[in-house]
């Protein structure tokens, strides 16, 4: 497989202004000759089918949630980062793009990641123009804070709910194209199969998940914004339904998929309390700005936190990283968690939890003004703990929360499919090996409104509109026979256990062997571990009910077969990267203090995995990272 | 603690549906209320029975998937919160629930405790945004908002959609969700341009879906998870009062539209 990034060219400053103007437009009476389908519709698939709505092309838009406004990015809390330096503290498109790589450990494409820096002002100018309330001050100007990874003031916020408020911003830019005739919303449906005719992404197979129709549809370009893998270990802080689903088949009929192992597990989140525990909340990484995270000395202390000294504490962040403290990058701050309790420094049940303290920051600037800036978290805390974190710290915990591997794509966000464009966190380019705070946001609208306009215009030009490609192409009947096939063999099977215990199964096993710490030894067990769970789930799971009704147990069946596949495939990458960056810490490769240690000369790549049959394994292709604007070092937050 | 639930079971929109009564053991006080319900339908999978349909997505109170009645009440007895986020701890050993799909004319039921709810999306078509082209925007800050407008814009832009208002008012009207999103962008500067335009727009979509008038009864107000107020439905009042007096056909002369 030959990977071809794409990167134009030239100065890195003038790499994207060069690529727009040399890219082939298509004409405005053209556009509409062109049907463009558009999956997922978070903050890129939205923020996308509303662009290219606008621009005239006729769009297709599917969501499994029942509407568009639902979508995973509506639960981002704590910001958007832009290089706008509003708050003159010497941020610049350079430093947002030198933070950025230096956060992803140097495993991100320097060309994709000055465009993200560089578009970075304009998405905030859209939303503002959308009428997304961004926090201000009293002056009327925008407000900032700060996140991990950072030492400037960045990321533009909404109280705590700013990923709810661009989505809903992005959702009615939507929802105006609806009204104009120009995208057309299949909620409650789900793709379950990608259709490649002669090498080139031509449609899906979607169920309607309210009456269990089989539907198929043409496209002259398939795009797939459909979020991240982190429900793989089944406790995650993503959505319940949450899925691979649409990468997964995709990269079974022949898209490239890339670093699976960059797993980013959050360091703020509310610690497990059951068995029966269904999901994990995160508690946003902006609450480091002010609150301070600290353990017990003493090993096995069982005193309540009040009643613990101040002398007695460990601020181990600050002591550890002194200038970046409490706002050291995610991968940092959650080993560095790990590492207190498992010296047996750990609070709460089970010792798995470190304190969020806001007493000293109450103290100083009041409970009014915390609440100003966190009230909904302290109150989403309080509901979930029964706890009142104005008085007695937060206990939180790591939790998988986001995947930076995902779909390999090019600069023009294409996969190695030709005409199957990849967005968001669904597709692997921006952030390397670890992404930063408030990163998120702002790659899903910067492909969404400002890259893939451009980029899907430069491929549609080169491929004519309106062939005679119909649903009756074999292609086409093939894809809707593996769907049927799928479902067919998921209900019949009737076994005696249920997909949730299958799905707690693999989650557990890749939490034990591939989750903040990895080793040899552990993920080759895994590699072993997971088929077995397959092969028992292919023979003993049980799906209730029909296929022409509403079936959750049956949409739930289809998404854990393909985690299933897919827990695979992330143990064999983290196995194969023999060196600890970012998220993918190997035990085998640390510093003296224990820090992540990078092997550059054998892995500065991007490790592409290309599908290569049910029986034969996956071939590891690579594309080699070259860093010519931040030179390679040991990152250093301390 | 031991619960005795008695849950709405319907096939589909066209079928009967029943209230049918289920027994369970071992409820933790720490689980929340959907995975109360996530161990009830691992219990009937096991048995063979089809398990309780209902939406769900983030179980973080923002989504706005989630929502039935407990008990007549819209996301049950803790107020200012969805049911993913309400947990057993509320409860006591022995009580007896009743749970129902939201009940409304314009919210078909789909199977279970699941209702369509695009008639919401629809209103939102109609006129729910501030028309502005991605790339066309001025810079962030050239325009200053003043702090307090921008909170109660950003009060009202916190709906989640989930539909609560509709369930909890007795003529299922849905002028809540309609003046959260009118008001929002009613309160911004951004919004002026198409100000008069959007009310008029929505509140015709939202009485062509067939929600029911609003009498000022404020049950929305006290059901809504986020805490939405009454007085944006004065806001919508007035503004649709000024804009129907005002009102003009739009017409397509010198090249607008």
């Amino acid at each position: 497989m030959k990977l071809d990034a794409r990167i134009p060219a030239g100065p890195i400053e003038q790499k994207w202004q060069k690529a727009k103007f040399e890219m082939r437009l298509v004409n405005p009476a053209n556009k509409r000759k062109y049907n463009i389908i558009v999956v997922g519709t978070g903050l890129a698939g939205g923020s996308a089918a509303a662009t290219l709505g606008e621009l005239g092309y006729n769009v297709k838009s599917f969501c499994y949630q029942d509407s568009p406004r639902r979508a995973h990015s509506i639960a981002a809390q704590g910001g958007i980062n832009a290089a706008k330096n509003y708050q003159n503290d010497g941020d610049s498109v350079f430093r947002l793009f030198y933070d950025t790589v230096k956060g992803g450990d140097f495993r991100a494409r320097e060309g994709n990641v000055y465009r993200l820096a560089e578009i970075s002002a304009n998405i905030i100018d859209q939303c503002v123009a959308q009428g997304v309330p961004f926090a201000r001050e009293y002056g009327g100007l925008l407000a900032n804070r700060s996140f991990g990874g950072a030492q400037v003031s960045r990321t533009f916020y909404a109280r705590g709910q700013t990923g709810q408020q661009l989505l809903l911003g992005a959702y009615q830019a939507m929802e105006r194209q609806v009204q104009a005739g120009k995208v057309k919303v299949f909620s409650h449906h789900e793709m379950l199969e990608l259709v490649v005719v002669d090498g080139r992404a031509r449609g899906i197979v979607e169920r309607n998940m309210e009456t269990g129709e089989i539907t198929s549809h043409v496209a002259d370009a398939v795009i797939l914004a459909t979020g991240g893998y982190g429900n793989t270990f089944f406790l995650s802080t993503n959505a319940k339904g949450c899925n691979t689903t649409a990468i997964w088949r995709a990269y079974k009929k022949g898209a490239a998929f890339a670093n699976p192992c960059y797993t980013q597990i959050h360091p703020t989140c509310i610690p497990v309390s059951g068995d029966y525990q269904s999901k994990l909340t995160l508690m946003s990484e902006s609450l480091r700005n002010d609150g301070r995270i600290w353990v017990p000395k003493k090993q096995g202390d069982k005193r309540p936190p009040s009643q613990i000294p101040e002398g007695e504490r460990d601020y181990y962040l600050e002591r550890m990283y002194p200038s970046y403290g409490n706002l050291c990058p995610r991968d940092i701050a959650s080993r560095a968690a790990k590492r207190v309790c498992d010296e047996g420094r750990g609070v709460g049940p089970g010792g798995l939890g470190v304190y969020l303290d806001f007493k000293e920051a109450i103290d100083r600037l009041g409970k009014n003004l915390i609440a100003d800036r966190y009230g909904n978290l302290i109150e989403m805390y309080e509901r979930i703990t029964g706890e009142d974190p104005y008085t007695s710290p937060m206990r939180i915990f790591p939790a998988v929360h986001y995947t930076m591997g995902g779909l390999w794509v090019d600069y023009h966000l294409m996969s190695t499919i030709p005409g199957l464009f990849v967005l968001g966190e669904a597709n692997f380019s921006d952030h390397g090996a670890n992404r930063l705070g408030a990163s998120a946001l702002m790659q899903g609208l910067a492909d969404g409104y400002f890259v893939i306009p451009y980029t899907l215009g430069h491929f549609l030009a080169g491929v004519k509109a309106g062939d005679n490609i119909t649903t009756d192409h074999p292609e086409f009947q093939f894809a809707r026979s593996e769907v049927d096939n799928r479902i067919k063999h998921f209900l019949g099977i009737k076994g005696k256990r249920t997909v949730d215990s299958f799905h707690r199964e693999l989650g557990k096993a890749l939490w034990e062997d591939c989750g903040m710490a990895r080793n040899r030894k552990g993920l080759e067990a895994a590699l072993i571990k997971i088929p077995a769970i397959r092969e028992e789930f292919s023979k003993n799971v049980t799906v209730t009910g029909d296929t022409m009704e509403v079936n959750q147990a049956l949409e739930r069946a289809g998404r854990v077969a393909d985690f299933l596949e897919l827990g695979k495939l992330i143990c064999r990458d983290a196995l194969e990267r023999e060196e600890s960056c970012g998220g993918h810490f190997r035990e085998e490769y640390q510093t003296a203090e224990g820090e992540a240690l990078r092997n550059d000369a054998q892995f500065a790549h991007v490790a592409a995995w290309e599908y290569a049959g049910e029986n034969a394994p996956p071939i590891r292709n690579t594309e080699p990272l070259d860093f010519e604007y931040v030179h390679l070092a040991q990152r250093n937050y301390k | 603690m031991k619960l005795v639930l008695h849950i709405w079971r319907q096939k589909n929109g066209q079928a009967p549906g029943k209230m049918v009564r289920y027994e369970l053991n071992n409820v933790s006080e720490h689980m929340s209320f959907l995975e109360m319900l996530d161990v009830l339908n691992e219990e009937l999978t096991l048995n063979g029975e089809d398990p309780v349909a209902f939406e769900h997505d983030c179980r973080e109170g923002i989504c706005g998937c989630c929502g039935f009645m407990i008990n007549g009440v819209a996301h049950g007895p803790q107020r200012g919160t969805t049911v993913c986020q309400l947990h057993m701890r509320h409860f006591k050993d022995g009580d007896e629930l009743w749970l129902e799909p939201w009940r409304a004319k314009a919210f078909p039921v789909l199977k279970d405790l699941m209702v369509d709810r695009r008639a919401f999306d629809r209103i939102i078509a109609a006129g729910g945004y501030i028309s502005v082209n991605a790339g066309s925007a001025p810079d962030g800050n050239a325009l200053p908002i003043e702090k307090q407008k921008s909170d109660l814009a950003m009060d009202a832009a916190q709906c989640i959609g989930c539909g609560a208002c509709v369930a909890a008012c007795p003529n299922a009207s849905a002028m809540l969700f309609t003046s959260a999103k009118v008001v929002h962008l009613a309160l911004l500067p951004q919004g002026q341009p198409e100000r008069h335009r959007r009310v008029r727009n929505m509140v015709a979509q939202m009485q062509a879906e067939i929600f029911g008038a609003c009498t000022n009864l404020g049950e929305c107000e006290a059901a809504c998870p986020k805490k939405i107020k009454l007085e944006n439905i004065a806001r919508l009042n007035r503004d649709f009062l000024k804009a129907s007096w005002i009102f003009r056909e739009e017409t397509t002369a010198a090249g607008a539209g």
